[in-house]
């Protein structure tokens, strides 16, 4: 009997060619392509007076040059705003080459292709661009005060206003019998995928068609982004993503510059082309996130329960808003947690600055609602004199109060509802893991010997999944093997093991016999992309069904052949049996059945010739069949599915530098059922070192003219194995979504959502005072030690 | 402006390469695009994360931060010369699957050249030694737990 993979810590597939050398990532394809290499603003705020490339073409080995002047039709438009919404009053995108205007240090102005990359890069050099220098605008405190505006058409620097309530908060507020007020600030980080942004493209003259390998998170978004700007037929482009090395949310944005103007070179030329970035490139020309300053006023009972939830937050959204709103959105509405404010309402700018744009990061915004709350929740704590997890559980919605809704409006445009979940039970999880209860004895044996230690807990919910919807194609060969195509594609999350994991359980078949393939638009032409922890959820569903659609097709072909009734029917290990007899046929045959044949190939199909099968009375596709073996389903869910955990930890800081050494770390993590546990802690452990980053070390160094200081990894100070903790406890609580047919919801995120919170709750718990902005770093905490000097022991 | 050009006799994995490149040209690119192995990945081109590091003579080197015309004389091992004899997978690189220790497995090459050259070090490093080990290789997908675990089991592996 085939054992259920579902559920289990199956060893990755894809290991083996990652593990040989074997991967084919964006920069490995295209041997012999033509390199492309960007001239990038060295002004933050600037106007371009002329651009002289004369020069460029007397460099040996050098093809063509690009600037604004040479973009014609749909490419000379600005770049895609992806994400429109009502709020966004003032949406603004950049050229794919600057046009008249640069707003960021790293914008493009003008692209070369040459022989290589060196000498791409050299020709880079020998362009001339005059420039008029405007004052920039850097930082959320001078884009509030708008002396100066990034876009001439946009007063106040204001992007969007938003607004969102459920009751009244402000009357609330004003009736309790405790407030509080709260200022908080958290700042800039990045994805950091180890492999930046490339682009291969090449044109085939003969057949008018386009293939385009890109890094990205979306092959079809990129796909019908290309073929809108260089105006052809979307049947006339194929995008295939190959492997990616990390996305983290970066790559979602599309098109990048670069993804229009290598195909678009491609074509000029009849040559492929490519382009890699640089990893200077990737700090200033990518995409950042996370900046954002909070103000928070609550009103609150005895117990800590929340009667008035008042939020107003300032979101960096750098010079360009090709994403939206989505950001500020989900912060706004995913910092209510676990919890049931009475009344809410919540208000946020999203403000242009002179720097790199903004769009989703790992979470999205969560990280910053999550620490919105958790501090309000901690300065309740405190204020009252109460334990903190008290004050959370006062707060939590029940376990029987599930559908929740908050009477709000999600980031996919649905209504914020929660499917299921049970914070108490997380909750307690999370206590006995860390050992919450036992803390002040652990912190008086610590004071004993000199040492100073702080704990703190975060809890956040995640809405994960969200739609539109995926599809997924699964294909049973004549061999018996099984082709399965998801078109969201992957960034290292496991998906070719954990997507033939339910096809292996779902068909009867063995593992090794299913082949996944990702985010190639040949295969699957329909998709939307991977986001929001959304690839296990959409494609995980669609590809079930898929499955159990190409199972049923394959036991009525079966049953036809065996002149059995389905019912008595099973299939392992890619046989399909009558239960209790020796009567079975292999799932190849009945592949060679399914495809009533003309013409015989090879002795397998000779069995489904015409002379062979089918009843000469009835025609040999059955009305509404289809030949082959073959099924396709789309899953597209009514709103999205709501993870939720836990974290807590254990600090320790020094008394004479201040630095933070983590102790112990705790995870509660509730994803529904887990299709492997292997991948799913692998998400963790990854989320949890890019949060201890997020809050410890990584921050975008800008200077007031909007030059980013510390664009290299030798000073943005991303965790190495020295800086992460040694372990990570992690327990699950297994909450099924009701919304799908596997019961799952995403994990992609959850690592990282908690982490500035956790870590800010546990340095104030170790010193004494509030924690109010985020990263802090050992010199930061030591200045804070010099302002608080009456609550040091 | 015309480069000169300089004719290299690299030897990697045992296989000879001869290429023709400028003085400047990266060993990293070298590897990658003159002899065609691309399992070498370059991730930040200044020596900080360690994702194109390759063995010279034994000793873990950042291929981006040497030329190729440098690596003349050498004997260099990169990822798809870590397997057994046999082709099956060598012990660190078994262990990194047995461990889940890579994810998007960008940073992995350098990961894997990097312990093989640790192990052969130190073939029973502590857990605190098998950190060390690694301490100077980026990844931004897995956290490092299952990195440290796989150090510890491809020990075990190799002895």
């Amino acid at each position: 009997m085939t054992t259920k993979l579902f559920g289990t810590k199956v060893e990755r597939s894809e290991d083996e060619r990652f593990l040989r050398g074997r991967g084919r990532y964006v920069d490995d394809i295209g041997v012999g392509a033509l390199h492309a290499a960007v001239l990038r603003s060295p002004h933050a705020h600037a106007r371009i007076l002329a651009i002289d490339v004369d020069a460029v073409l007397d460099v040996e080995g050098v093809h063509a040059v690009w600037t604004y002047d040479d973009l014609t039709g749909a490419m000379a438009e600005p770049l895609p705003l992806l994400i429109p919404h009502p709020a966004l009053t003032h949406g603004r995108t950049q050229y794919a080459l600057a046009k008249d205007e640069v707003n960021y240090v790293g914008e493009a102005i003008a692209f070369v292709v040459a022989e290589d990359r060196y000498i791409a890069e050299d020709a880079l050099s020998a362009i001339r661009v005059d420039y008029e220098q405007l004052t920039p605008v850097v930082g959320i405190d001078n884009a509030r005060a708008a002396t100066h505006l990034v876009h001439d058409d946009v007063p106040g620097n204001i992007g969007a206003r938003m607004e969102q309530e459920n009751g009244d908060a402000r009357a609330a507020i004003a009736a309790a019998p405790h407030t509080l007020t709260l200022d908080l600030t958290v700042e800039r980080s990045a994805c950091m995928p180890m492999e930046g942004r490339g682009t291969v493209a090449r044109w085939d003259p003969d057949s008018s068609r386009l293939q385009v390998w890109t890094s990205t998170q979306t092959s079809t978004g990129v796909r019908a982004a290309v073929a809108a700007k260089l105006g052809l037929d979307l049947g006339q482009v194929d995008v295939i993503t190959p492997d990616v090395g990390g996305g983290f949310g970066v790559k979602i944005n599309h098109p990048w510059p670069e993804e229009l103007l290598v195909p678009l070179a491609a074509r000029a030329l009849g040559r492929p082309v490519k382009f890699t970035e640089d990893r200077r490139e990737h700090f200033i020309s990518s995409a950042h996130e996370r900046g954002q300053v909070q103000h928070i006023e609550v009103g609150f009972d005895d117990e800590g329960r929340l009667l008035g939830l008042d939020v107003m937050f300032w979101h960096d959204h750098g010079a360009y808003s090709p994403y939206g709103l989505i950001v500020p959105i989900i912060t706004s509405t995913q910092l209510l947690g676990p919890y049931k404010p009475a009344n809410y309402r919540v208000v946020f700018e999203s403000l242009y600055t002179n720097t790199v744009m903004v769009t989703p990061y790992r979470g999205a915004g969560r990280p910053q609602g999550c620490y919105a709350m958790e501090r309000t929740m901690d300065a309740i704590a405190a204020y009252l004199g109460k334990d903190r997890t008290e004050v959370r559980s006062a707060n939590f919605i029940q376990p029987d109060e599930f559908p929740y809704a908050h009477g709000l409006v999600f980031q996919d445009g649905r209504p914020l509802t929660y499917d299921s979940g049970d914070y108490p039970a997380s909750l307690e999880k999370i206590k006995a893991l860390v050992g919450w209860d036992e803390f002040e004895t652990f912190r008086a044996e610590m004071k004993a010997e000199g040492r100073t230690v702080g704990i703190g807990l975060a809890c956040y919910v995640e809405g994960t999944g969200v739609g539109p919807y995926e599809g997924a194609h699964v294909h049973i060969e004549t061999s018996g093997k099984v082709k399965v195509a998801t078109g969201l594609t992957t960034q290292g999350q496991g998906h070719q093991t954990a997507f033939a994991q339910i096809v292996a359980d779902e068909l009867g078949v063995r593992f090794e016999d299913v082949e996944v393939v990702t985010g190639d638009t040949r295969r699957m032409p329909y998709a939307v992309g991977t986001f929001a922890s959304r690839a296990a959820v959409m494609s995980g569903s669609a590809i079930h069904l898929a499955a159990r659609k190409t199972k049923e097709k394959a036991l009525r072909i079966a049953a036809d052949a065996l002149e059995a009734s389905v019912e008595d029917l099973e299939i392992v290990d890619g046989v399909v049996s009558v239960r209790g007899t020796d009567a079975s046929i292999d799932l190849g045959t009945v592949a060679v059945l399914s495809n009533p044949l003309r013409y015989a190939f090879d002795e397998a199909s000779k069995a489904a010739t015409q002379f062979s099968v089918g009843d000469p009375g009835k025609p040999p596709v059955a009305e509404g069949d289809e030949p082959g073996l073959e099924g396709k389903e789309f899953y597209s869910p009514e709103r999205s599915t709501f993870a939720s955990g836990m974290h807590a930890v254990i600090v320790e800081t020094d008394p004479l530098t201040a630095e933070i050494k983590i102790l112990k770390y705790a995870v509660v993590h509730d994803c529904g059922h887990l299709i492997n546990p292997m991948i799913v802690e692998g998400q963790i452990h990854g989320g949890v070192a890019q949060g201890v980053g997020g809050a410890l070390y990584e921050r975008m160094a800008y200077d007031e003219s909007g030059q980013l200081l510390n664009a290299s990894f030798m000073d943005f100070l991303m965790p190495y194995a020295t800086e992460v903790p040694d372990t990570i406890e992690i327990d699950h609580l297994e909450t099924p979504s009701p919304l799908n047919p596997l019961g799952i919801k995403g994990a992609g995120e959850a690592g990282v959502i908690p982490s500035a919170a956790v870590f800010a709750a546990a340095i104030e718990d170790a010193e004494g005072f509030p924690i109010t902005a985020m990263p802090i770093s050992p010199s930061e905490l030591y200045a804070l030690r010099q302002q608080h000097p009456k609550e040091q022991s | 402006m015309t480069e000169e050009i300089h004719d290299v006799r690299l030897h990697v994995n045992g296989a000879t390469y001869d290429v023709a490149v400028p003085a400047r040209r990266l060993l990293s690119d070298a590897i990658r695009q003159d002899c065609g192995l691309t399992g070498t990945h370059v991730g930040c081109e200044h020596g900080v994360c360690g994702a194109c590091t390759v063995l010279v003579d034994g000793r873990p080197m950042r291929s981006c931060l040497m030329f190729a015309v440098s690596a003349v004389d050498t004997e260099i091992t990169t990822v798809e010369g870590l397997t057994n004899p046999d082709g099956s997978l060598g012990p660190v690189q078994q262990a990194f699957k047995e461990c889940h220790g890579l994810q998007c497995g960008f940073c992995t090459p350098g990961f894997l050249t990097t312990i093989t050259a640790g192990i052969a070090e130190n073939p029973s490093p502590t857990r605190d030694e098998a950190r060390e080990m690694i301490s100077g290789n980026l990844c931004r997908c897995t956290g490092y737990q299952n990195i440290i675990k796989a150090v510890e089991r491809a020990a075990e592996l190799s002895s």
